[in-house]
């Protein structure tokens, strides 16, 4: 990266304060159900998963498919941290109220009041949940992380089902609620404050992608060899990348739980990882913009814009016959494959929308659509 | 003389039941070129991954500036199917991970181009000084080491100018021509801030021309740098030319050692490696 151009600069943050005041915008008008508000929420969740799993995939070239289990550690922190202290009695209606009796929310509004106290409980829960998926992935990667390619994956992997198997355990009910749901807890608010919180975790990531740490994890990416001979500790470097990422993996797994508005370890399955991989290729490996525009892509058309093909009529074509059950996945496998042929690299193989901004003669050299 | 930079006694290096370097003994001293020759296959790769911490040696001792930065005898199974020398001569195992031992100021370059693929010519660089931050991760991140992280820029762009690169810095890596991406690689090894640097077959696949180049690039980095260089090298006139002195290794011995005088000589040397190998 050179000196900042400002031009692009300029055009960057015109188009991200559009963007927000779109959100402003629709979080005014409609109501908070709306399909076009919760595609929203749930596709800039997605999104900082998507990125988190970059960091590690795409930047540091470590195959992991974990996602899922320090999400899961994220979703549980938050919802038990968090659920309001008189309704624990509901929710943990098999465990006797469970065994924590505070609420994060509820604690923070004693001390700086009712609105901003319960904006940084939540916010404080994220964090924990955030915490704990680091300190998990710290202890985890201490073994797993010797390893290469597949069987990294194939590890990482088995972690997510153990911890999704682990937290139904009857025995962790008054901490988890067994297998039975957590719910009742705050949701952040509208379409406008996931897009703000989930930037400046975004932006975050992107700070440390362009950093000297960020280059050592491409170099890793590059050439393991050549990178330990230039100096870089691989185990330090390729644990700090799996920490990092499983930082923000549990942050987005606690929006996850908020956006749901409850909470089950049934829902954080193997099929959720797949997911989330599938939008950093399908975006680009190694690409942060990648992955945050198909997130928005890939959510939209998934809940909303292909819905149609489900329930009988698409872009006003009645065919109750075809569109029915089952049929928009078809629809999607298929537009999936498609981009897979025509974007061998993803849809923005590895440069961000700044390089998209820079003149065409850089862009065309680096190849990166199928030409 | 001056002082030993690089001591390397009775190293044995065996994989399985294959003595690829054995019993290699070699001594370097500061601001010295000195050329490791020998026949494909003698283990002259092998020695560099043993001083770089690639590999760990079966046995002996490697010492850098005095200081021993690899040390080992026979362990475990090789215990029985050792077939090396003086193996009651090294009680203490020192070993250490490549990157501890560039951080200690030997830097290397490699036999394949090693270059990180997807950066420029000018983030290669930049890369390699990562070793040298004080930032740490959150500092880095939130930029509160811009200071460091400037210089870095200046000194990598300093760099590229002395070896002629600094045109081409926004370009991919591997968009260079070969000799360019030998250079680059150099350029790299630099900038980790070594003492001695090893270059392994720096002219591999290069045309005379571009041979003479290098010849005269590594001169001129050892006396603007202060280095002692090792180099792997098979293009004789190269080795003649530029080095001090020269060791020669076949099957994993060291068949000879001296000036570049005295090996072109030596019988030894002729019938292993000089008379079948090398037209000229």
């Amino acid at each position: 990266m050179k000196k900042n151009n400002k031009r692009e600069s300029i055009i960057i943050a015109v188009i991200l304060l559009v963007v927000l005041a779109v959100a402003f915008y629709l979080d005014a008008k409609l109501p908070s159900y709306h399909i076009a508000i919760k595609v929203i929420k749930k596709a800039a969740v997605y999104s900082l998963v998507a990125v988190s799993m970059n960091l590690l995939n795409g930047f540091t070239g470590l195959f992991s498919l974990g996602q899922a289990g320090f999400m899961l550690l994220g979703a549980y922190a938050y919802a038990v941290l968090s659920i309001p202290v008189d309704k624990r009695a509901g929710v943990y209606q098999y465990f006797n109220g469970g065994i924590v009796k505070f609420s994060l929310p509820e604690v923070f509004s004693g001390i700086l009041g009712q609105n901003v106290g319960s904006v940084v409980g939540m916010i404080v829960a994220l964090m924990i949940g955030g915490l704990i998926a680091a300190l998990v992935a710290y202890l985890i990667g201490l073994p797993v992380l010797r390893l290469k390619s597949d069987y990294l994956a194939i590890a990482t992997l088995g972690f997510a089902e153990i911890v999704r198997a682990f937290f139904q355990w009857n025995a962790l009910g008054p901490l988890t609620n067994g297998s039975n749901l957590l719910k009742s807890y705050p949701d952040l608010g509208g379409a406008s404050s996931y897009l703000i919180l989930i930037g400046l975790f975004i932006a975050i990531i992107l700070l440390l992608v362009n950093s000297t740490y960020g280059r050592a994890f491409k170099a890793i990416r590059d050439d393991e060899i050549a990178a330990e001979a230039m100096g870089i500790n691989l185990a330090h470097h390729k644990r700090l990348a799996f920490i990092i990422s499983s930082f923000f993996a549990g942050v987005g797994g606690g929006m996850l739980a908020m956006y749901m508005g409850t909470v089950q370890a049934l829902s954080f399955k193997s099929t959720m990882t797949y997911e989330i991989l599938l939008i950093v290729v399908i975006g680009g490996i190694g690409s942060i913009t990648g992955s945050v525009i198909t997130s928005f892509l890939y959510i939209a058309s998934l809940e909303w814009l292909l819905r149609g093909l489900d329930s009988g009529e698409f872009l006003g074509i009645q065919a109750p016959g075809l569109f029915k059950n089952g049929f928009r996945m078809a629809v999607v496998s298929v537009i999936i494959m498609c981009v897979v042929l025509f974007f061998r690299k993803g849809i923005m193989g590895d440069r961000e929308l700044s390089d998209l901004l820079k003149s065409k003669k850089h862009t065309s050299k680096g190849g990166a659509r199928n030409g | 003389m001056a002082e030993s930079v690089l001591h390397v006694e009775n190293v044995t290096m065996q994989f399985g039941g294959v003595v690829a370097v054995n019993n290699l003994s070699m001594d370097i001293y500061e601001g010295e070129i000195v050329a490791l020759i020998g026949p494909n296959g003698a283990g002259k790769t092998t020695a560099f991954n043993c001083i770089t911490g690639v590999y760990e040696p079966t046995n002996g001792k490697v010492e850098f500036c005095g200081k021993t930065i690899v040390e080992n005898h026979p362990q475990g199974k090789m215990k029985k199917l050792y077939a090396g020398d003086s193996k009651e001569l090294y009680p203490h195992v020192v070993s250490h991970t490549p990157d501890y031992i560039t951080k200690m100021g030997i830097a290397r370059t490699f036999q394949n181009i090693r270059l990180f693929k997807s950066m420029t010519v000018f983030d290669n660089v930049l890369t390699a000084m990562h070793l040298r931050k004080t930032s740490n991760v959150f500092s880095a991140t939130f930029r509160l080491n811009r200071k460091e992280e400037l210089a870095q820029r200046e000194k990598t762009l300093e760099l590229l100018k002395i070896v002629g690169l600094d045109e081409l810095k926004d370009e991919l890596a591997t968009s260079l021509p070969y000799g360019k991406q030998r250079r680059l690689e150099i350029a790299r090894a630099l900038a980790t801030d070594p003492k001695l640097l090893l270059l392994d077959e720096p002219a591999a696949g290069m045309n005379p021309q571009e041979t003479e180049e290098l010849t005269a690039f590594i001169r001129e980095i050892r006396a603007q740098f202060g280095l002692t260089i090792f180099l792997i090298e098979h293009h004789m006139n190269l080795v003649m030319d530029i080095s001090d002195r020269i060791y020669v290794i076949d099957f994993g011995r060291q068949i000879a050692a001296g000036v570049p005088a005295e090996i072109q000589n030596d019988q030894r040397v002729i019938d292993a490696y000089l008379g079948v190998d090398e037209d000229g």
